[in-house]
């Protein structure tokens, strides 16, 4: 892995807040405003080639962090930085988000730019049975991104990229399936869709957001071993979001672990593992079923609901739920330090 | 091919649209059906004038000693036009009014619905019979008027479909990939709410046939044509005094039976395309044995327990 070249992706800070729509009693009772803070200060860097887990519980705010990368939403702070690109920065100032020039109000060199980042970086969706339009056909699906971006000149060549796609992806012969429409596919199938309709553009991004939540447990691993299998091929970079810690430690080289809208430990997938110095990535860890039951650790269970991301709380965002939390736990927000070479924690004890 | 097989399978469907293929012959076949052409003048004695039915007027005669089953039979194809252009043009107007208001949203989608809003406030008969009076009274104009007036319901209807489906996945997925605006209204809105659509569709011709027959009764349809309602406009003002009901029943019974035949129809589509009405408590049927009985049904269940 060269470490020198621009990152892939530079995410610096990133914050999303969803701002609560206020009742009429609330604006007489002078109520703040608030709003739901789902991303809340979250920097992370992905080189070229590597694949990053972003692991948290539901409600942590993976899917928001991928959305945001993508363009999908527009930060409430913060840049995103593709190939040393300001993502952000394209639509911040201008009064237009990217979402805005998905519809031909900001000027065509700015859209041209949006579309370049739509091409090389792809999403895969968490759920594969609603990711899919049912009402066009595998091909269709499949090949709409080249329409849309304009890529093909030709009709065969068109068939021949669909075909590579759909059979890199496991869906061979391709001319069986595409005729087909969603519903007569399995889970399995229709993920592998959707990630040969994002493989078809050959992005250098793929967003992978719980890619194998929704799926059966027999097909995980083989759909984990595609997403590996490209890495290697094609050096594809990956940003793997998941709240399951045994499929992150399956394929990832690096993990970070978030909890509630903030990464608390950043690290090489294996040093995190067995090595983890955050309170939370402990309790995560030792909950993980293990295969031999000689070596069964202190199971550390977690006491309390993973709080609202409305009311953070004061302090350490984790403290109240912390089974080592100590007073200035109450007082003190940690930030990221390094307690290892590449390996961040964020917590006052460590 | 499940949702022809699920209409098949609904008697309420079937029979509705058995209804409707006899109007849509008549009305196609009417010069051959019709024993005689009502457009043109007949030479009358004063008993020829609301004579009843005889063998050569099966239907009897009008009060200007013409044949009103001819009448009844050319009468379909002016019901029929409106009804199918009226509705054609609604559909096509709430379809585009609906996806762009439900959308965009925002400021366009916010002013659009407040027009919709207002039309909708607006008793459409009255405003019907203004404009026509105003405008003359030919066919166009009437279809036009129906037509223009009649989309504010398909409008609200694919608005408020539109906003539920935009949220769904595959459509941002279409996002993130860089379709523009009208590639994912077209591609993967539209054809989610076509359904619906068509279901309302059916449901606004037998309305436009009433509009145009209302219309045509309170004496504003095109004089150069023999429809349904004006039919009726004829027989209420000279033939009820005579007790002609030969002149005046075939025209209302024809216009129950092409309505009832539409909303039949209409429902059943509904019904598939649109599941929640199928928990209609008119549509289940053990509810409706219950009610024409009066008893409630856990009454007797009950009592027979006991
Ligand atoms: N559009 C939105 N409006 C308001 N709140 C939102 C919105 N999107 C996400 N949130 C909130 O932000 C928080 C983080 O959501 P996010 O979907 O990013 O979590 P996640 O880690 O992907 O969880 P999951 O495992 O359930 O997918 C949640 O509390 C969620 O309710
Ligand atoms: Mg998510």
């Amino acid at each position: 892995m060269e470490m020198r070249s621009t990152p892939i992706l530079q995410v610096d800070n990133l914050h999303k807040y969803f701002p609560i729509p206020r009742h009429v009693g609330d604006v007489l009772a002078r109520r703040p405003r608030r709003s739901v803070r789902a991303v809340d200060g979250v920097s992370f860097t992905v080189q070229r080639g590597e694949i990053l887990a972003l692991v948290g519980e539901s409600g942590s705010g993976k899917t928001t962090v991928g959305m945001n990368v993508l363009g999908l939403q527009q930060p409430t702070e913060g840049h995103i930085l593709f190939d040393g690109y300001d993502v952000t920065e394209w639509s911040r100032g201008h009064g237009a988000s990217l979402e805005a020039a998905d519809r031909f109000l900001v000027p065509l060199s700015r859209r041209r730019r949006v579309m370049t980042l739509r091409e090389r970086a792809q999403m895969i969706f968490q759920d594969p049975y609603e990711s899919l339009n049912p009402r066009q056909t595998i091909f269709d699906i499949v090949a709409e991104p080249l329409d849309i971006h304009r890529l093909t000149p030709s009709r065969t060549e068109r068939r021949e990229r669909v075909r590579t796609a759909l059979e890199t992806c496991g869906l061979a012969p391709a001319d069986h399936f595409w005729d087909r429409f969603p519903a007569e596919l399995s889970g399995g199938q229709r993920q592998r869709v959707v990630i040969a309709g994002a493989l078809v553009l050959e992005p250098e991004l793929l967003v992978a957001d719980e890619p194998v939540s929704m799926l059966d447990v027999s097909i995980r691993a083989e759909i984990l071993n595609l997403l590996r299998a490209l890495r290697r091929e094609r050096g594809i970079t990956i940003l793997y979001t998941t709240h399951d810690l045994a499929t992150a430690g399956f394929f990832t080289d690096r993990m970070a672990v978030m909890y509630l809208g903030r990464i608390v430990e950043l690290g090489p997938t294996v040093e995190v593992l067995s090595q983890p110095r955050h309170p939370y990535t402990r309790a995560l860890i030792s909950v993980v079923p293990v295969p031999n039951p000689r070596r069964r650790r202190q199971r550390v269970i977690l006491e309390g609901e993973i709080p609202n991301p409305i009311d953070i709380p004061p302090g350490c965002r984790f403290h109240p739920r912390c089974p080592e939390a100590i007073p200035a736990c109450r007082e003190m927000d940690p930030r990221l330090h390094p307690v290892a070479p590449g390996h961040d924690v964020a917590c006052l004890r460590v | 091919m499940n949702a022809v097989k699920q209409f098949v399978r609904n008697p309420m469907g079937v029979v509705g649209a058995g209804m409707l293929l006899v109007v849509i012959l008549i009305a196609l076949l009417a010069p051959w059906l019709a024993p005689y052409d009502p457009q043109v003048r007949v030479q009358v004695t004063p008993d020829d004038i609301l004579a009843p039915p005889d063998a050569e007027h099966l239907l009897g005669r009008d009060d200007a000693g013409k044949d009103v089953l001819s009448q009844l039979i050319y009468g379909a194809r002016v019901s029929l036009i409106v009804g199918f252009t009226a509705s054609f043009m609604s559909m096509f107007i709430g379809t585009t009014v609906g996806l762009v208001a439900g959308f965009y949203g925002g400021r366009v989608g916010n002013w659009l619905m407040r027009l919709v809003d207002f039309l909708m406030v607006i008793p459409d008969l009255p405003l019907m019979l203004v404009i026509i009076a105003v405008t003359g009274r030919g066919l166009t104009n009437i279809i036009l008027v129906i037509g223009l007036l009649g989309w504010t319901y398909t409008a609200r209807l694919v608005r408020s479909q539109v906003l539920s489906v935009k949220e769904r996945q595959f459509v941002l997925r279409a996002r993130s990939l860089g379709a523009s605006a009208p590639r994912i209204i077209l591609r993967h809105i539209f054809p989610q709410v076509v359904p619906l659509v068509i279901a309302q569709a059916v449901l606004d011709i037998s309305v436009a046939i009433l509009a145009e027959s209302s219309l045509a009764f309170l004496g504003l349809g095109d004089p150069t044509l023999i429809s349904w309602g004006m039919m009726l406009n004829f027989a209420f003002e000279r033939a009820i005094s005579r007790q002609a009901w030969w002149f005046l029943l075939p025209p209302g019974l024809a216009i129950v039976w092409v309505s009832l035949s539409l909303i039949l129809i209409g429902n059943t589509l509904d019904q598939i395309v649109n599941p929640r009405l199928r928990t209609h408590h008119l549509f289940d049927a053990r509810r409706m044995v219950a009610l024409a009985v009066g008893v409630p049904p856990l009454a007797k269940a009950d009592g027979a327990g006991e």
